[in-house]
């Protein structure tokens, strides 16, 4: 064997137990695994990397504005969504699963679904995503001769609009508890649902039908999503009989259906 | 200036999506259950990261793709892109490049979205691995892109909402009768979860905008709406995926089967 290939192979193997020490220190080994979260959250953003890309160069053929900025930015969102999914699995999903089991040991049906209104409803009312849904829909409905124009009437009905949406996250959410413990399958309530909600949908004045069926979509934020999930598939674990996938999901499901019905029925009455 | 700004905003909105979430828990957890949760030193560490990442994940989305897809979104629409003549009546097949673009963006918005990653871990976590979660993922983010896409084409022909609604859910309808119990949910849960902190912007701005910019159409009427388009179509496709790939499981059953004997 001649000497510098040697060389490289030794100058290798001690390199590889340099690694296995580091990877045996736990520190280090905290760091590297969050690394290849961080890098593994490319794969999330790369499609919508490459839209933005494409579209910029190939169609619009505009040159990209502030490049640094861009990938300064994309980095932040790396670092955010790594950090996201850590604290999932660390935080949000035991918790979910403590409550359900808590509530599951006493055993008592009125407190969990006040748990499950409350839950719907106060992570609904502040929900910033939701605040600007309903400034937006009052100043098209003023603008549309709806209500009328001045601020007064368009916060009252902004206002208004949020309430109705919180409630009928919170009722959605209890009602979602309530068939996961009765075993009621989801699809019967889901059909129901979109059948009154089409029906409601002749009746309505026209200008509540798009804000309606969106405030069902955005009323859920990323950090109760995944609590409410590991609540539903904790409950379902923890009842005798419910198998989690089955009767587990669909919490949110309810809790975007219900927002539809309810803001129809608002604009109906308002 | 402006990244504190944007460093203050976004940890502001986050602070009001968490706070009434801690505040409800501890309310139940102290005075209703009166039961120590197990291991609460790692779930407040886990709660930090969710809060510091969703933070740092909206200064990033502000800083970098925002702008930049809201820039685009207006440009698409912009009459002068379009090559339209002042005042001239376009045809609907003249905005071909914004029906691309909204797909596009649906689908790569949807596989950034947080909460259907949320979901997706649950799902293949409960399911024993059956459920695979980029899978999930994918069909999700594919029916939001048929979605909006679609749903830019309606805004631009102006055929009325509640049709193509209830034409969806006549679909949605038929294949919850014929789909297996266990994907059920999951599907309309992944609808619901589709669309929010990164989707819900890029898709909205897109929508009103052509809305403000597609003669005769107005922004209550039209603009709204896309975002359930996009809900519809993940529930859509999730049920049709489930059903096609339990499909040709079966067949390929059929054929070791066959090979057996």
């Amino acid at each position: 064997m001649n000497a510098p290939a040697d060389t490289v192979i030794r100058a290798g193997r001690s390199a590889q137990r340099a690694f296995e020490r580091l990877k045996r220190n736990r520190a280090a080994a905290g760091i590297l695994s969050f690394t290849g979260l961080v890098l593994g959250t490319l794969r999330d953003l790369a499609p919508i990397i490459a839209v933005v890309a494409v579209f910029q160069v190939a169609i619009l053929r505009q040159p990209f504005p502030d490049l640094g900025g861009i990938i300064g930015g994309l980095v932040l969102v790396m670092l955010g969504l790594a950090l996201f999914i850590k604290g999932l699995e660390m935080g949000l999903f035991p918790l979910g699963e403590g409550l359900a089991q808590g509530f599951a040991l006493k055993g008592s049906l009125v407190w969990l679904l006040v748990f499950a209104f409350a839950l719907g409803f106060g992570t609904t009312v502040a929900e910033p995503a939701l605040i600007a849904v309903t400034d937006e829909a009052s100043r098209v409905a003023a603008d549309a001769g709806v209500i009328a124009a001045g601020a007064d009437a368009m916060e009252a009905y902004a206002l208004g609009l949020r309430y109705t949406v919180a409630v009928s996250v919170g009722v959605g959410i209890t009602l979602g508890v309530l068939r996961i413990l009765k075993g009621w399958p989801l699809h019967y309530w889901i059909i129901g649902g979109y059948i009154i909600a089409v029906g409601l949908t002749f009746l309505a004045p026209d200008e509540i039908v798009g804000i309606a069926y969106d405030s069902g979509g955005v009323t859920t934020s990323t950090i109760t999503v995944p609590m409410v999930t590991a609540l539903g598939v904790g409950l379902a674990a923890s009842i005798r009989g419910r198998n989690p996938l089955i009767d587990g999901f669909g919490l949110i499901a309810y809790a975007s259906l219900t927002p539809i019905i309810f803001v129809l029925v608002f604009g109906m009455v308002f | 200036m402006e990244l504190i700004a944007l460093i203050v905003e976004a940890g502001l909105d986050t602070a009001l999506d968490v706070a009434p979430l801690i505040a409800i828990v501890l309310f139940f957890q102290v005075v209703v259950l009166r039961r120590r949760l197990a291991n609460p030193g790692r779930i407040i560490v886990g709660f930090v990261y969710v809060t510091v990442g969703l933070v740092l994940f909206l200064i990033g989305l502000e800083e970098a793709l925002f702008p930049l897809g809201k820039t685009m979104a207006a440009q698409l629409t912009d009459p002068a892109f379009l090559g339209l003549a002042e005042g001239a009546r376009a045809h609907w097949l003249d905005y071909g490049w914004i029906y691309v673009f909204a797909a596009a963006i649906g689908f790569g918005t949807t596989i950034a979205e947080p909460s259907l990653m949320a979901v997706a871990r649950k799902a293949g976590d409960v399911s024993g691995g059956t459920i695979r979660p980029w899978g999930l993922r994918i069909a999700v983010a594919t029916g939001v892109a048929v979605g909006v896409g679609l749903g830019t084409v309606r805004i631009v022909t102006g055929v009325p909402l509640h049709y193509l609604f209830m034409a969806a859910y006549v679909i949605v309808i038929v294949l919850t009768i014929f789909a297996s119990r266990s994907i059920i949910a999951l599907a309309y849960d992944s609808g619901g979860v589709t669309s929010s902190t990164v989707t819900v912007p890029l898709v909205a701005a897109l929508g009103l905008g052509l809305a403000a910019n597609v003669p005769g159409r107005s922004p209550l009427l039209d603009g709204f709406g896309l975002i359930a388009f996009a809900c519809i179509f993940a529930v859509i496709a999730v049920l049709g995926f489930a059903q096609l790939s339990s499909a040709l499981a079966a067949l390929r059953r059929r054929r070791e089967l066959r090979k057996g004997n």
